[in-house]
């Protein structure tokens, strides 16, 4: 059974079709990058799976859960797809550890005790349990983005998904976010990332999505999409993104 | 500041842009000068004296100032601000709402008694609602038909406060609320709002600040000797003695309380600005 399994998404805005029958599956354990300009529908793409955007037609499956029911509960089949967004979105009230908490005791009902106990870990983890006293504006934009990253893990879900969780960071820092990515993908976890890191989806990837205008052009091991791309609009797209002279367009 | 630039250039060949700063400033500092100048010549200072700062009259007002006209100045804004400060959040709540029967509830709320003034809704609970329920109280009295009647009016203020703050905090905050398995009223509850009120203290302070002035409209309601507040009191005393010194005590009874929060506005804003 696959992690996730999407079949015919569509999805609009207004008149704007945005995704036009997107099909792919991640299976368990799978890291899924997906690659594709500008404007191509990669966010709406991930904020449907965790139903930030309602899709117009089609179907998800979580792990044998169609989300896209009717009668699934929604708060409960996001507490088992964590997301971490390009802006990081920490609770900016709260400092790092009761960021990490307020959810596990809020939605999972764990005690105090507990809630700080998988927290303290997932800090760790990410490497910086010594800022869980810090309020998030007292911190780097790198170690907002792996705070955000074990907020999520701390809800132990069972699908990770990253969008351009680098792009808003100084290019210093983009290391440190991608290596603790690396790990989490080493665990075994099922991640499905949107991201510009080229050298980070041909090393770590299972399989790359190209998506452009609101379809996927191509998919496949990394090998092949981003190594020897089949469709025009692949080459050219990766054209720019890996020339950095014709970057800037 | 881009106006000046375009017409520097073409004034510079007779004063640099610093210099004329300087003669206007300077004019404007002789105007100045001169007002005060004309005020303090033509002045009768001794009918002034008498007249703002006769102390025999000063020392009747104490210390009945205090105890009964300031004490019941603050409870009544207090109360009414703890009303107007719940029903806020509920109309801001339901002006944000998914559901367009509260929306709609909302804005005509809002409408209504932000364009009510303050004078018209005491009259209307000082006159026409006891006319229409005859059997209506209120509990505590007099404070609490004030407390609702001022706390109706400050809500109205406070509900756009609200929703201008709850607006203002990013998008992103409550979708990663949503996204680690939060409900909405959850993620509004322990994520939206505390960070909203943050945002809104210091327009809060200015509202507490005018509801301190709005008080004095309680004199509509009719009010007795332990009732009273700081304005009604003054004005009190001054037609006993025919003198306005208790007008300035009072004045200075609200100045006393009107200043600092004037002040606390202006830290925190400032506070907030360098946050940003
Ligand atoms: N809430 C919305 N309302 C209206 N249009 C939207 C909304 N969200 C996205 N869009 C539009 O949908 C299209 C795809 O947006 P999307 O954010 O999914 O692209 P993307 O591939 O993630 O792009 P980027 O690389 O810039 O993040 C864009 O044209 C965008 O303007
Ligand atoms: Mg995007």
């Amino acid at each position: 059974m696959s992690a996730v399994q999407i079949d015919g998404l569509h999805k609009s805005f207004g008149t704007l079709e945005v995704l036009k029958g997107i099909d792919a599956t991640v299976e368990s354990g799978e890291v899924v990058c997906v690659i594709g300009p500008s404007g191509s529908g990669k966010s709406t793409l991930l904020r449907c799976v965790n139903l930030l955007e309602q899709p117009n037609s089609g179907k998800i499956v979580v792990n044998g859960v169609e989300i896209t029911d009717r009668d699934c509960d929604i708060d409960a089949a996001r507490r088992r797809v964590g997301m971490v967004f390009q802006q990081f979105n920490l609770f900016q009230h709260l400092t790092v550890l009761d960021n990490l908490t307020i959810a596990q005791r809020k939605v999972l009902k764990r005690d105090k005790a507990e809630a700080q106990r998988v927290a303290i870990e997932n800090l760790e983890k990410v490497g910086v349990a010594d800022k869980a006293k810090s309020y998030p504006a007292q911190l780097s934009g790198g170690q907002q983005q792996r705070v955000a990253i074990a907020r999520a893990l701390s809800m132990g879900p069972e699908v990770m998904l990253f969008d351009e969780p680098t792009s808003a960071l100084d290019p210093e820092l983009v290391g440190e976010v991608l290596g603790v990515m690396r790990r989490l993908a080493d665990e075994g976890m099922t991640m499905l990332v949107v991201t510009h890191e080229m050298q980070f989806a041909r090393e770590v990837a299972d399989k790359v999505l190209f998506m452009d205008g609101g379809v996927v052009v191509e998919q496949g091991p990394p090998s092949q999409v981003i190594a020897a791309p089949q469709q025009e609009r692949t080459k050219t797209f990766l054209a720019r993104v890996l020339d950095p002279i014709s970057r800037s367009e | 500041m881009s106006h000046g630039q375009e017409v520097g250039p073409v004034t510079r060949a007779r004063l640099s842009p610093r210099k004329r700063q300087q003669v206007s400033r300077g004019v404007q500092y002789a105007i100045f000068a001169a007002a005060v100048l004309f005020i303090a010549l033509s002045a009768d200072w001794k009918a002034v004296v008498e007249n703002f700062a006769d102390l025999d009259v000063a020392k009747e007002a104490f210390p009945e100032l205090i105890t009964i006209a300031l004490k019941n100045t603050v409870i009544y804004t207090l109360s009414a601000y703890v009303v107007g400060f719940i029903l806020g959040l509920v109309v801001a709540l339901a002006r944000l709402s998914s559901i367009a029967v509260y929306r709609g509830f909302a804005l005509a709320y809002i409408e209504v008694f932000r364009g009510l003034p303050a004078l018209v809704v005491f009259l209307i609970f000082g006159f026409g609602l006891p006319v229409a329920f005859p059997g209506l109280k209120f509990p505590f009295d007099q404070y609490g038909t004030v407390a609702v009647a001022l706390g109706l009016v400050a809500s109205a203020y406070m509900a756009e406060t609200f929703r201008a703050g709850i607006q203002a905090v990013p998008r992103g905050q409550m979708e990663a609320a949503r996204s680690l398995g939060m409900s909405h009223t959850r993620a509004m509850v322990s994520i939206v709002i505390p960070q909203a009120l943050r945002i809104v203290i210091p327009p809060l302070t200015n509202e507490l600040i005018l509801l301190f002035k709005d008080s004095s409209l309680v004199f509509v309601l009719g009010v007795t000797s332990l009732t009273t507040e700081l304005s009604k009191f003054g004005g009190d005393l001054a037609t006993e003695y025919a003198d306005s010194t208790p007008l300035i005590l009072a004045g200075a009874a609200y100045l006393v309380i009107t200043l600092p929060l004037g002040y606390v506005v202006r830290r925190l804003e400032a506070q907030q600005q360098k946050a940003r």
